[in-house]
Formats: C-alpha cells, structure tokens, sequence
C-alpha cells in the first residue's frame, strides 16, 4: 500500500493550491479527484476549454489554469478518475481508479470536495430537461454544448453568469425568472459596506446583467408559485410576478439558488457539523486553518462553508502550511508568516459574501415545499410524506429512511438531506442543529465487488497500526 | 434519423471521431472520449432511465456525479453517465421498473 504525507481528495481550487503548496514545503501529495482531468466544477476540463472556448467562458475561467499548472510538481501523483468510497483512521483513503479498487495512506488528509447545488424541489423539477444552472456550465465548458431553449429560474450571481455566456456562445436564454425581492434588496444594504470593499464582484454583476439587457432577454422578479408542467419532460416555466401569473413554454429549464457544501466525505468520518443560518446550511466545524476536531483531517475550500473559487484556493494554501508546519516542514512563525498576506486575501474575497448572500437568498418554497412537491428524487419522497412522518413522532433525517425510505436511494441524501432537516424541524418546532442530518455510510459513491477483489493485497487493519 | 435534441454543440467533432453506441434497441454516433451524458443529451437520447419507484422519466440533473438521475446501465452495472466517457462498441440499457437494481 502507498504511503503519502498527504492526501487530497478533490482537484478543485482549494485541492490544486493546496497541493501546490503542499509539494513546495516538500510534502509527498496524492491527490485524489473524481473527474478525468483537473480543475473541480468551477474550472472544469479549464486547461482543453480556454484554448477552444476561453472567449465564451471568460478570464475567471480561464485563470485557473494558473492552479493546475501547480500540480505538475515531482511530489504530486494526481489520481484522475479517481472514486473515493471510503475513509477509515489512518488516515487511510479506498478508491476505484480504472476499474480497479486501490488503498493510500497518509499522515494528514485534507477533503477538498467543494460544493453541490442547492436543493431546489418545486413542482416538476424531477422531468428530464430540468437540471441545476451549474449542470449547464459544466456542459459548455467540457463539453462545448448550450441548452436550446432554456429558461433561468432562481436567484444568484451564477444565473447571470450562465445566462451571459449563453447570449456569448449565439444561444440566448429564453427568459431569466428570480425569485429575489426588492425587500431582499434593501435588506441586502446592511451589508454595503462590505460589498464596496469587494466591489469587484458587484462590478462583474453589473456588467453581465447589462450583457443580459443589451441582448433583450427577458428578466423576471420576485417570482412565486414557481412551477415547472410537462408530462414526459420540461415543457413551460409557470410562475407569478408583479401579480401577474406567467408560462413561459422552453425545453429546458435550469435551477439554481445557491450553493452549499458538499458534506458527504466529512460526514462519513463523523467530523462534526453545525447550522450556518447566514448560508441556511450545515458547514463542518474546523478551525482557521481548516483543521477539524479530528486532528489529522482538514478542509479547505467550499467545502467548508461557501467562499467561491477564490477563497478557496487561499484556503487551500492555509490548510497546507498548517500541514506542512504538523509535518515538520514549517516552523510555526513561518507558517504564520506565509499565511499572513494569504489571510489578508482572503478577507476581501469573503468581504461580499454577506451582501450577496442576503441579496440572493434561496428561494423560500423550496425550502418548505407543498406536500405533492417531490424532495428525495431517488425515492419519490415527497414534501408532504416528511410532514406526516413529522406527525408520526420522527424526529430526525436517519428515522425517515425507516419510515419511508427518504435519503435511502444511490444519491444517499445529496438532494434531499437540506430538505428533510428542514421540514423536520419546522414540523417539530426545533431547530436544524437539534434536527440533525442524515448519517453518511461507506460505501459514499458506488463501488462494484469486482473493483475490492482487484485490489491489490494488504495487511490487515490490526497489522497496519 | 437523429432525433431532435434540446442541446447544441459549438463546434462538431469530425466525423472519423464518432464510435458505435447502442442505447436500448437504437444505434448512434458519438464522439469518442466525450463525456457520455452529454453525448447522450447532444444525440437526443431522453429520457436515460425510468425510476424503480413509479416508473417516472429522468435524465441527467447535476452533470457532477452528486444526483445520480442520469444512471444507465452497462455490462449488467448501474453507473453514472455523466462519470463516464464513450467508447467504441458502448452498449447502453436503460434502468427501468422492475428491472435490473435501481439502487445501485
């Protein structure tokens, strides 16, 4: 079995800067990503896409070709493809890489496993032709391929990013229907100070919602009563605004309203979680160097609460010092001192988040859909199933499996697991920390019988101690 | 004949890099080394799979690994078509009620 300093699993920003770093302070890195080729979600496939659609994409994409440049280091092994299943003491990572399950140990471990799509369940938001803003990102950016005849439902900057780089790429959305209020707005101006301090953001959204106006796509807000129609698949938005109620016939609709960590590797090691209310989603307690209660696990990036792609790979490189200072590597004054301007960096790219955050909040009946709304997609669990098992005496996400098989289905709670927190405890009165969140189990992503008996042989748990 | 798709490519692959796929009992062309879902969505395949719940149409939602709405199967196992890439001589079937193991 191969033994590393340190393990990272996920190539995104923070995985990438921190390996970088990592390597640099002369630490042995295997990094562990699931995708082909480096870059996360928000860089994705970003070394093959600047060259032949980097003017589509624009400079904040193609930038982050700086950060996998860093992975071509002699003490980096980048795993492409790699699947992560399971994470035991050690630390030590399994994975299948090219059909084959594999073991690496390590002495520190740090999840890099960024972020997922909020959970978005409105009526019929299961009918194929219906996915995630980010699903349409991806697609053009490794794909080169645009959604015909999309409408973009939700709030936040991404719609206004997805929807520019579709007027750039020669397919403009049909409409782009928020669901923010001016109330929101105005609410928002509390954070203003902050805002001007990260100005740069609130000049790029200013910039792509001129883009969205000059190209004439149509722009609804505050929209209510969202609702997608269509029997085999996504045939018209139906929505309200003004007081006005409006269908909006399109092949595709894309969702979005935020994103949230994306937990599942730190849940399956039982790292504690807290409620962040600001963001309206659990985030893993780890310190400001990103280490967690678990001493030799850490997590940067994302993954930890939501910063965006730069904050993340400052993160990254944080959690590497520490790291590497754990290691021996580093004295602690001179990890404290390479931190410093790091640290500096990082609050300005955080500075906007409060303003953006409560200007662009998620979309209120998503969050406590109706009762016929589907919210667990793998079992067709619906909204109001989780009420009445509420009524029943359930009391936290790990009963309603139980009771009716919600979180049970191969996304093992990844849609659903906000969902059912949340309508549990306002069902029950309690709050979402006292809810609870569904346990995480290894297997966290599938894997065959074929794959464990491929891998190679080891010595057993007790020997490896 | 291509069915309609809701997708449009920004650049074609060239013709010689297209492989053999089967989807259920239909034959199509997609290009080699693309990521299967959406080559799958480009040649107008919809929807991948039918629940094991209600029998209810689905096709890729996140495109990230994280849904798993865009499952198919090959070779007689589950898998996630937007982790996959095609490759010559794929044979795909779809997922459906009372069929195979939805639960991966």
């Amino acid at each position: 079995m191969r033994e590393v300093d340190l393990i990272i699993i996920g190539a995104g920003p923070a995985g990438m800067s921190a390996a970088g770093r990592a390597a640099e302070c002369g630490l042995s890195v295997v990094i562990l990503d699931e995708q082909p080729v480096a870059g996360g979600q928000i860089y994705r496939d970003v070394d093959r896409a600047s060259a032949l659609r980097g003017d589509i994409l624009g400079k904040d994409f193609t930038e982050g070709q700086k950060l996998t440049q860093r992975l071509d280091h002699k003490n980096i092994t980048h795993l492409k493809g790699a699947v992560v299943w399971q994470i035991e003491d050690g630390p030590r990572v399994s994975y299948t890489h090219a059909g084959q399950g594999g073991t690496v140990c390590a002495k520190r471990l740090l999840l890099a496993t960024g972020a997922l799509e909020r959970p978005m369940p409105i009526p019929g938001w299961t009918l194929p032709g219906v996915m995630t803003a980010g699903a349409a990102q991806i697609l053009l950016k490794q794909s080169g391929i645009a959604c015909k005849g999309a409408v973009l439902v939700g709030s936040g900057p991404l719609l206004y990013l997805i929807g520019s780089q579709m007027v750039r790429a020669g397919v403009p959305p049909l409409a782009l229907v928020e669901t923010q209020t001016r109330h929101d707005f105005i609410g928002s101006l509390r954070h203003l100070g902050g805002a001007l301090r990260g100005w740069r953001y609130l000049l790029k959204g200013a910039a792509m919602l001129w883009h969205l106006r000059r190209a004439r796509v149509p722009r609804y807000v505050a929209a209510s009563s969202l609702a997608i129609e269509g029997k085999e698949a996504a045939q018209a938005v139906a929505f309200t605004s003004k007081g006005k109620s409006r269908r909006i016939a399109c092949e595709t609709v894309l969702l979005h309203h935020g994103v949230v960590p994306n937990t599942q590797t730190a849940r399956s090691i039982d790292i504690p979680h807290q409620w962040d209310e600001e963001q309206a989603c659990f985030v893993p307690q780890c310190d400001e160097w990103g280490r967690t209660p678990k001493t030799d696990v850490f997590i940067a990036g994302d993954g930890a609460g939501i910063g965006g792609a730069k904050a993340a790979a400052l993160a990254g490189e944080i959690a590497a010092l520490d790291i590497a200072c754990d290691l021996g590597q580093l004295t602690s004054a001179d990890r404290d001192a390479a931190a410093r301007p790091l640290r500096a960096r990082l609050i300005n790219e955080r500075a906007a988040r409060p303003f953006i955050d409560s200007a662009y909040p998620p979309y209120a009946a998503a969050l406590a859909p109706q009762d016929a709304t589907i919210v667990c997609r793998c079992e067709e669990v619906t909204a109001g199933d989780i009420r009445r098992m509420a009524g029943l005496g359930c009391t936290g996400p790990n009963q309603t499996k139980a009771f009716g098989r919600a979180g049970m289905g191969p996304c093992q709670g990844r849609y659903c697991g906000l969902t059912v927190t949340r309508l549990l405890a306002d069902a029950n009165g309690v709050s979402p920390d006292e809810t609870g969140h569904y346990r995480i189990r290894p297997p966290i992503k599938p894997v065959t019988l074929g794959e464990i008996a491929a891998m190679t042989p080891q010595e057993t748990k007790a020997d490896s101690k | 004949m291509k069915p309609a798709s809701s997708f449009r490519e920004l650049t074609p692959a060239p013709e010689s890099a297209l492989a053999d796929v089967r989807f259920g009992t239909r034959a199509v062309r997609l290009p080699l080394g693309e990521n299967l879902a959406a080559a799958l969505l480009l040649a107008g395949i919809m929807p991948f799979r039918l629940t094991p719940v209600s029998g209810a149409p689905r096709g890729p939602f996140c495109m990230m690994g994280a849904c798993f709405d865009c499952l198919v199967e090959i070779d007689g196992v589950t898998r996630q078509a937007c982790m996959l890439t095609v490759t010559e001589d794929m044979a795909i079937d779809m997922p459906a009620a009372g069929k195979g193991d939805g639960d991966a």
